[in-house]
């Protein structure tokens, strides 16, 4: 057993403290040389890395434990935010409490997946039919709450971390094929929930030059950036989508294009390279995990944090629907950093926890 | 903790460990089309987005040349810019828009109208560009505001430069005028190279040397943010101003013509034989060219459509006249080369008509009762018209057609004005290929300059030059050169002989000068009236061109003829006689005679381009020429 002062996973750790430093640099120009944004922005990294390193000396077993509790306190909190959340660009995301305003649907991308490896890991996998429906409720409500907020892209990253934790628990195949026929034969009811803008953004993945200055002038925007940075990219300071105005959200969910712009392909692949570094890490930590908790624990975290990078990117490189998810570290935002250094926590903990010698 | 079966553990493992590594599988896949996606953007399609991002981030914003100036060949400003103000408003760095409205109205008027149009910009237009207000203010009114304009916060003054034409009409069929570019404008011209810009050379030299006169556009590329506000200069290219233009016209001689002219409808062309500097180019009525600057009143320009004069035909370019007995001019010389037609020598007996053998229909003299026994010197000072009818028989429509080809005639002379007419020599396969017979009467008529034939006033002041240059007809010039004016490197436009007129003996030049001179210094000489008393010797001729065909044995008679309906009278005409320096054309519609009203205005224009001024009376006229004595033998 380890008897380290203090627990940690250096690979990882390093690999995010690059990334992280990187933000920053990137953060400085597309918030037009905004010190106090970047300063802000690297408080949260320092805090970040303590709340990481505070979940990570916590032992998995405690975190077992506390998992629903972590999970009821999220719903609680989102039910609050619905009743009482104050609205910012015509969605009701926020809660105030004293000075600190955060989004409690960051708390259920954590919530959600300790949950349910909590839920499966005890009745084994895999998971009986009432366990998986159960485990279905659980991930719904939360993601459906949080749609209504509206929030899109947080609701499709919490269903998603449910749903992966579902999967690797052993979901039967069965069930997949008909879930996929289902959804399929869903998809035009769910279409006409949808709200007006969601539909657009989803249309306008197919033709962002249908609507230029409307739905597609993000996705538009967001592809000169990238394609304009070329192979060497313009240089730091230098991009001029993000200075002069053109690029929209050119600090959050858009940061990205920022990035190619200025770094070219050359910044694109550093980036994306770190980012499939962290994942594969967190992978293996799942698959170096010891038992059923803490693989689907590590799996549904790390699949989380995949996809969330993902859809941020393919959304700026305009193969997907414009939905808000940031780009995680990189983008401005308190709540987004403080769940995934937390999560990471986690999976270090997972990772430096372990009891059984290799078999 | 593993308080499980390790049938169980295994189990899960095993079930953990496939779904993970299918999940590897896919999170490997989707990594890889995100990057090949990336890629693509940044490499293949690398340029499509740079040209982008940098179409996004500068604008080009034009700036105008200052259009060249056309000066006449004294150096006298006939075209030149002038600065017109435009009140502007910027509403973002305006206090209190209401007040500052309310104080300028105070300053200068401001029509609901113009309230309107400022009131539309502000709703459409992003608060840091110019508003105009106000438009073409004059003088005063800019002053005015200039004066309180450290007051006015967010009112600007601004200045552009305006065609103007210092003197109104004079010269307005050479020089044109620039006008607000159109619909049609836009089909021929780049339009990159207009950018920003409004006015255009329409006609005459403003629209035949646009090209110099334009000069090329400026630009400032300038950052622009998404708002469209300019952040910064990136790149300035100044404007070329425009080349000043330099004309052969003398704007004195030009004045005269105009004058002469009065306010009859009629045309002056007069150019230098040698070089074919065109110095006078005159049509009238003329008109203001600065009405048409802004786009004319649709009133006004009304006006001047239906003015029974048409004051905006172009007569002196456009204008296509039967020359009359100006072509006796051309056709005595074509005597004294045909030699075998009629003898020079040889004298006919002018009865007062002819008749062509077999027919009863008379061609009759303008003298009643006839010339009497006419040599060719006495049929071209007194215009015989029985001696060139004959002529004319003697020679046939072929001859006359091919000797008149070389002095420019059924052509556009080539003068550097747009849209010149090419009059009409009228030959045996142009009349049948109208499906017209060629009457043995056409050939007489062709004798007296009567008939199909046509001329403009450009085509007989150059058909006078090739005479006055002995044969070699130089393309008629407008343009004496022009300059750069940053440089002050100066161009000039070369004189370029268009034709040569064969001639089988180079003394008929003299002999023909001899008889031209004799038209206006010998007492018989039809335009005697003007040759009596100039202090150099004239060649000239009188034309009277018929417009009203007089039916057989009847008598025109000019005062009971409507004005529309009586003779144009005509004069061409070179001087001086030793050394010719003008050669000059008239045509005054339904003038009357040539000798009388052609003749005079023609005198005038000489003088003025000979002598610099009118002919003082006390200065001796020029000796007269020896009074033609019997016709010299060839030898």
């Amino acid at each position: 057993m380890n008897r380290k002062l203090l627990l940690i996973d250096k690979p990882l750790l390093y690999a995010l403290m690059f990334l992280a430093a990187l933000s920053l640099a990137v953060l400085y120009s597309a918030s037009a040389k905004d010190a106090s944004v970047t300063v802000q922005h690297f408080l949260r990294i320092v805090l970040g890395f303590g709340v990481l390193i505070g979940f990570a000396q916590m032992r998995p077993e405690l975190l077992e434990r506390i998992a629903p509790w972590i999970f009821g306190v999220g719903l609680v909190l989102l039910i609050a935010v619905l009743g009482v959340g104050s609205i910012s660009k015509g969605a009701q995301r926020w809660l105030g409490l004293g000075p600190l305003r955060f989004q409690p649907s960051e708390i259920m991308k954590l919530g959600v997946p300790l949950m349910l490896a909590w839920y499966l890991a005890r009745g084994g996998l895999p998971p009986s039919w009432l366990r998986i429906g159960v485990a279905l409720l659980v991930t719904a409500v939360p993601a459906a709450m949080i749609a209504k907020q509206p929030d899109l892209g947080t609701a499709l990253l919490v269903a998603a971390s449910g749903l992966f934790v579902l999967f690797l628990a052993g979901l039967p195949k069965r069930l997949m094929l008909i879930a996929v026929v289902a959804v399929a034969a869903a998809a035009p009811v769910l279409w006409s929930h949808m709200h007006d803008y969601q539909r657009n953004r989803v249309l306008t993945l197919f033709d962002p030059e249908a609507d230029p200055l409307g739905t597609g002038y993000h996705t538009i925007q967001s592809m000169i950036a990238l394609g304009s940075g070329g192979f060497y990219g313009k240089g730091w300071l230098n991009s001029s989508q993000a200075h002069l105005e053109y690029l929209p959200e050119s600090s959050t969910d858009f940061i990205f294009a920022v990035l190619g712009e200025e770094f070219g392909l050359i910044g694109i692949l550093l980036v994306i390279t770190l980012y499939g570094f962290i994942a594969g890490r967190a992978l293996l930590i799942a698959f170096y995990a010891q038992d059923s908790f803490t693989r689907l624990l590590a799996g549904g975290l790390a699949l989380g944090f995949f996809l969330q990078f993902f859809v941020n990117i393919g959304m700026v490189a305009g193969i997907l629907p414009v939905v808000g998810v940031p780009l995680p570290m990189m983008s401005y935002g308190g709540s987004s950093i403080l769940s995934l250094m937390a999560g990471f926590g986690m999976l270090i903990s997972i990772q430096t926890h372990r009891k059984i010698v290799e078999l | 903790m593993l308080n499980i079966p390790i049938k169980d553990y295994l189990r899960e493992t095993r079930i953990f460990n496939a779904r993970l590594a299918v999940t590897g599988i896919i999170v490997a896949v989707l990594s890889v089309l995100l990057l090949l996606r990336l890629v693509y953007l940044t490499i293949i399609d690398y340029r499509h987005y740079a040209t982008l991002s940098q179409a996004n981030r500068v604008k080009p914003l034009p700036l105008a040349p200052a259009r060249g100036l056309i000066l006449d060949r004294n150096g006298a400003v006939l075209a030149q810019n002038f600065p017109v103000y435009t009140l502007d408003i910027v509403p973002e760095q305006v206090d209190n828009m209401a007040d500052l409205l309310a104080e300028l109205k105070k300053l200068v008027r401001v029509t609901d109208t113009d309230k309107k149009n400022f009131d539309k910009q502000l709703s459409e237009r992003p608060k840091f560009e110019y508003m105009t207000l106000r438009s073409y203010l004059n003088e005063e009114e800019a002053a005015r505001i200039a004066v309180r304009l450290p007051f006015l916060n967010g009112a600007e003054l601004r200045a552009r430069l305006q065609r103007h034409y210092p003197q109104g009409g004079l010269a307005v069929h050479a020089l044109g005028y620039v006008s607000r570019i159109s619909e049609q404008d836009l089909e021929r011209i780049d339009k990159s190279a207009y950018r920003g810009m409004q006015h255009i050379g329409k006609l005459g030299l403003e629209f035949m040397y646009e090209d110099l006169l334009f000069g090329r556009l400026g630009f400032e590329k300038v950052e622009t943010n998404a708002h469209g506000r300019a952040l910064r200069t990136l790149e300035r290219i100044a404007p070329a101003a425009g080349k000043n233009l330099y004309l052969n016209l003398d704007a004195k001689a030009q004045a005269v013509a105009e004058q002469a002219l009065g306010k009859r409808r009629g045309a002056v062309v007069a150019i230098e034989p040698s070089t074919g500097a065109v110095l006078a180019f005159a049509s009238t009525p003329t008109y203001d060219a600065n009405a048409f600057v802004n786009g004319i009143e649709p009133a006004a320009y009304r006006a001047l459509l239906d003015d029974p004069d048409k004051p905006l035909i172009n007569r002196a370019l456009n204008g296509q006249y039967a020359p009359g007995s100006t072509i006796k001019a051309f056709l005595g010389l074509a005597d004294l080369e045909a030699g075998s037609g009629i003898d020079m020598n040889r004298q006919v007996f002018c009865t007062g008509s002819y008749n062509l053998p077999g027919s009863a229909h008379q061609f009759r003299d303008w003298k009643k009762g006839g010339h009497g026994a006419v040599t060719l010197h006495d049929a071209m000072v007194q215009s015989c018209d029985v001696y060139f009818y004959r002529l004319a028989v003697a020679l046939g429509p072929e001859r006359i057609k091919n000797f008149l080809a070389p002095f420019g005639f059924g052509r556009a002379t080539g003068v550097d004005l747009p849209a010149e007419s090419s009059g009409l020599l009228p030959s045996l396969e142009w009349k049948a290929a109208r499906g017209l017979r060629w009457y043995p009467g056409d050939t007489v008529a062709a004798g007296i300059g009567q008939g199909s034939v046509l001329v403009t006033p450009m085509q007989l002041a150059a058909g006078m030059g090739t005479i006055a240059n002995r044969g070699v007809r130089m393309k008629p010039l407008l343009l004496r050169g022009y300059e750069d004016p940053r440089t002050k490197e100066r161009t000039e436009s070369p004189a370029t002989p268009a034709q040569e007129v064969p001639i089988n003996d180079k003394r008929h030049w003299d002999k023909l000068f001899e008889n031209l001179m004799d038209v206006v210094h010998t007492n018989r000489g039809t335009a005697y009236r003007i040759g009596y008393n100039a202090p150099y010797h004239i060649a000239g001729k009188t034309g009277t061109a018929q417009v009203k065909t007089i039916a057989q044995g009847a008598r025109y008679d000019e005062r009971g003829t409507p004005e529309r309906l009586r003779d144009h009278a005509l004069f061409v005409a070179f001087a001086p006689v030793e050394a010719p320096k003008v050669a000059v054309a008239v045509i005054v519609e339904n003038g009357g005679h040539g000798s009388s009203v052609a003749a005079p205005i023609a005198r005038k224009v000489l003088d003025q381009l000979i002598l610099g001024g009118p002919a003082d009376p006390k200065q001796a006229p020029a000796p007269r020429p020896t009074p033609a004595a019997a016709p010299e033998d060839d030898e």
